[in-house]
């Protein structure tokens, strides 16, 4: 059954896989469902970070890749799951039109879109307009100490630790309901002036690249903020390897090359209490969009800050056009860059002890701006 | 209403400068052009008092500025530092007999010392007969390997304590970003220092003085001055992987002025995990130059033109090394997928 050249039985075409370079794979699998999805569970069992009966927050932007990654989480947690997924998932989503220009009635359709493909899901969702980030304390921007240690080799340790604690496997009743709290009861509210404040802030920055570093680094806050009042202790994002390699570049090209291990990583714990995880980075995007068209995983495409902007507009821009016509020459472009940011590591954890490291107020990653003997800042 | 210079404020702007935007006048401009260079030299310690230098010289824009700044500074600060230039002949007709010619010029013009060294009389191979074998795809591996080690050797026969590079701020900044599209890792952390710390015999440190120059700032800066310098790409060049490098830098550039020193900013920054397998510095074993293999780069690739097999040295090739080693001959499979050359 398996060498047939038939079609598998989960109605795969056989062999059809999109170029991938050979990220871990020794030969090419039959069944491509298989493959995709046992990507998804390795790399999550390969770096052991998340706990059973740990709250994971999930943030889905409505997009292919964010959307497979929920649909995975899905898969993983349903009952006849080969080595079933053991964490509590929410959903979160980020309605970021203010900044985008959209007009109230786009943004009302969107979020309606998405409340019902939450509901579908059974998941806990939070729908969350930006403008909230306005709201938001300093605190935000203060690391907060960690649970626990980091457990190297001593995951079994962490686990029994983190049990005692709070968790609990299987989730009690009481745990999962006081999720469903008002959030989810109707559209969230937002208010004019609350709109106008958020639009004169995205418009006040000089250039597009600053506008969407702003854009990331406010989401970034936003999220970081729901998973801490909800109770939620990792955050998982949708990130996948083409979008993380464009990352990379444009990092590079605007100068964060220190703080890279943590930008492009698999996991960023520079929040303290809340680690961020990326399971989908092994995925090149052309892998996400074969598997949600074959196996009709839904999705929506809501206009960001960036559609349809010329290949100039912003650094972020050009490094997207650079690389996905750069790919199309030379196949292994993406892979390599991949590869790239997998042997960068962090540089503060090392070189200094944690609490004595100063790290910049808004990204919170060490700073890098020590001059040394011959330094680009002296020319500047 | 003409602008005025906005550091001294008394004569008119004749220019932008690509790196900061000011408007400056020529003397200023010069002036920021070389302190510049001169606080380079100084925070680095890239010279001791009294070293013999040598300045490689291609007659391009970048060498005859470096020449200039330097002789210009060694006099104006007293380096105390004796400055030859010393040329590599690649053999490329109608590129390089020509730059040669300009630096024979620069030679009268600013009274150094000039050694030529040519890759016909170190290897026995001219770049026209190297393409002619290997093609228009892979030559630039070639020309670059060999000019190292050519420099170097033509640096021991002048006697010089170091060698220094026109390399610009653009150059190091493609550097990296090519480095991490070909994902090497071991470059990419060698590749912003300012000057190498190989030590050897066989090996002359080397350094870049202009490393934070921009590369439109350079060229101004010849303009200006009225430079003679010689300004056509190498024919050889136009499929290079770097160019892709270069295109987009010239966009970032563009976009964001300050790009170019972000780029070298984050490589200066880049750390590497632990675990990651580096090479480590050893010696060839035939001619003993510095390789981190048992036969260096530069043996492979000429063993493999005098065998009339120009992919030997392209790809990995570390399995055959023992055997050219010890002159056997390859097998026919070896030597076929070696052979085939795709122009």
């Amino acid at each position: 059954m398996s060498k047939f050249s038939s079609i598998c039985f989960h109605f795969c075409v056989p062999r059809l896989r999109p170029y991938v370079a050979g990220i871990g794979s020794k030969r090419p699998p039959d069944c491509f469902r298989e493959y995709f999805i046992h990507k998804f569970r390795a790399m999550l069992g390969k770096n052991r970070i998340i706990f059973p009966g740990e709250k994971v927050l999930l943030a889905v932007s409505g997009g292919p890749s964010s959307c497979s990654m929920l649909s995975q989480v899905q898969e993983g947690l349903s009952q006849n799951a080969h080595k079933k997924l053991r964490f509590i998932p929410g959903i979160v989503y980020i309605d970021e039109g203010a900044a985008a220009g959209r007009s109230v009635d786009d943004r009302k359709t969107a979020m309606a879109q998405m409340q019902t493909l939450f509901e579908a899901t059974g998941f806990p969702f939070h729908l969350v307009p930006l403008e909230q980030v306005l709201d938001l304390s300093p605190s935000v921007l203060v690391m907060a100490p960690s649970p626990s240690e980091q457990p190297g080799s001593a995951y079994k340790a962490a686990v029994d630790q983190f049990i005692q604690s709070k968790g609990h496997w299987p989730p009690r009743p009481q745990d999962q309901d006081q999720d469903q709290d008002l959030d989810q009861a109707s559209l969230p509210d937002i208010q004019e002036s609350h709109t106008q404040l958020l639009q004169q802030l995205m418009s006040s920055t000089k250039t597009q690249t600053a506008r969407e570093e702003l854009l990331s680094m406010l989401r970034q806050h936003l999220l970081v903020h729901t998973a801490r009042t909800k109770g939620y202790s990792k955050l998982m994002l949708g990130d996948c390897c083409s979008r993380l390699a464009v990352k990379l570049l444009s990092s590079i090209a605007l100068g964060r090359g220190a703080q890279l291990a943590q930008d492009t990583g698999f996991s960023d714990s520079r929040y303290g209490d809340i680690i961020t995880v990326r399971p989908m980075r092994d995925y090149s995007s052309k892998e996400i969009v074969f598997y949600n068209h074959m196996f009709k995983v839904p999705s929506i495409f809501i206009p960001g800050l960036d559609t349809m902007t010329a290949d100039k507009s912003s650094i972020q821009r050009l490094t997207e056009s650079f690389v996905t016509k750069l790919q199309a020459d030379f196949p292994s472009t993406v892979s390599t860059i991949y590869r790239t940011s997998e042997k960068l590591q962090t540089a503060w954890k090392g070189s200094c002890a944690a609490d004595v490291c100063d790290t910049c107020l808004l990204c919170l990653c060490a700073l890098d701006t020590t001059v040394g003997d011959c330094s680009y800042r002296l020319f500047l | 209403m003409p602008v005025l210079c906005s550091s001294c404020a008394d004569k008119r702007a004749v220019l932008k400068r690509p790196k900061t935007g000011h408007s400056l006048c020529k003397e200023c401009f010069f002036w920021a052009f070389e302190e510049e260079v001169h606080q380079t030299i100084v925070a680095a310690q890239l010279f001791k008092h009294g070293e013999t230098v040598g300045i490689a010289a291609s007659g391009g824009k970048d060498s005859t500025v470096l020449a200039h700044v330097m002789k210009v500074l060694n006099e104006r600060y007293n380096y105390g530092l004796e400055l030859m230039l010393l040329s590599v002949d690649e053999g490329i007709t109608g590129y390089r007999d020509d730059s040669l010619e300009t630096v024979k010029r620069n030679q009268q013009q600013y009274e150094l010392p000039l050694k030529i060294v040519s890759y016909e009389e170190l290897y026995g191979w001219t770049m026209d007969a190297i393409v002619k074998q290997v093609g228009l795809k892979n030559n630039c591996t070639f020309c670059g390997v060999f000019r190292r080690q050519a420099l170097d050797r033509g640096a021991i026969m002048l006697k010089v304590d170091k060698i220094c590079t026109g390399h610009n701020a653009d150059d190091v900044a493609e550097t990296v970003l090519m480095n991490v599209l070909r994902g090497d890792i071991a470059r990419l952390r060698r590749c912003t220092a300012i000057s190498t710390t190989s030590e050897g015999d066989g090996v002359v440190p080397r350094c870049k003085p202009l490393k934070y120059a921009y590369e439109k700032e350079i060229v101004l800066y010849a303009y200006f001055k009225k430079l003679d310098y010689f300004s056509t790409e190498c024919i050889y060049s136009p499929n290079a992987y770097r160019g892709h490098a270069r295109t987009f830098l010239k966009d970032l550039e563009s976009v964001r002025p300050s790009s170019i020193m972000d780029v070298i900013h984050s490589g200066e920054n880049l750390s590497v995990r632990e675990g990651v397998k580096m090479p480590v510095q050893g010696t060839c074993s035939r001619c003993g130059y510095i390789s981190s293999q048992a036969l260096c780069k530069s043996c492979v690739l000429l063993e493999g033109l005098n065998r009339g097999l120009p992919k030997l040295g392209i790809g990995k090739h570390h399995r055959l090394h023992d055997k050219i080693l010890s002159q056997q001959p390859l097998t026919e499979k070896e030597e076929r997928k070696l052979k085939s050359v795709d122009f």
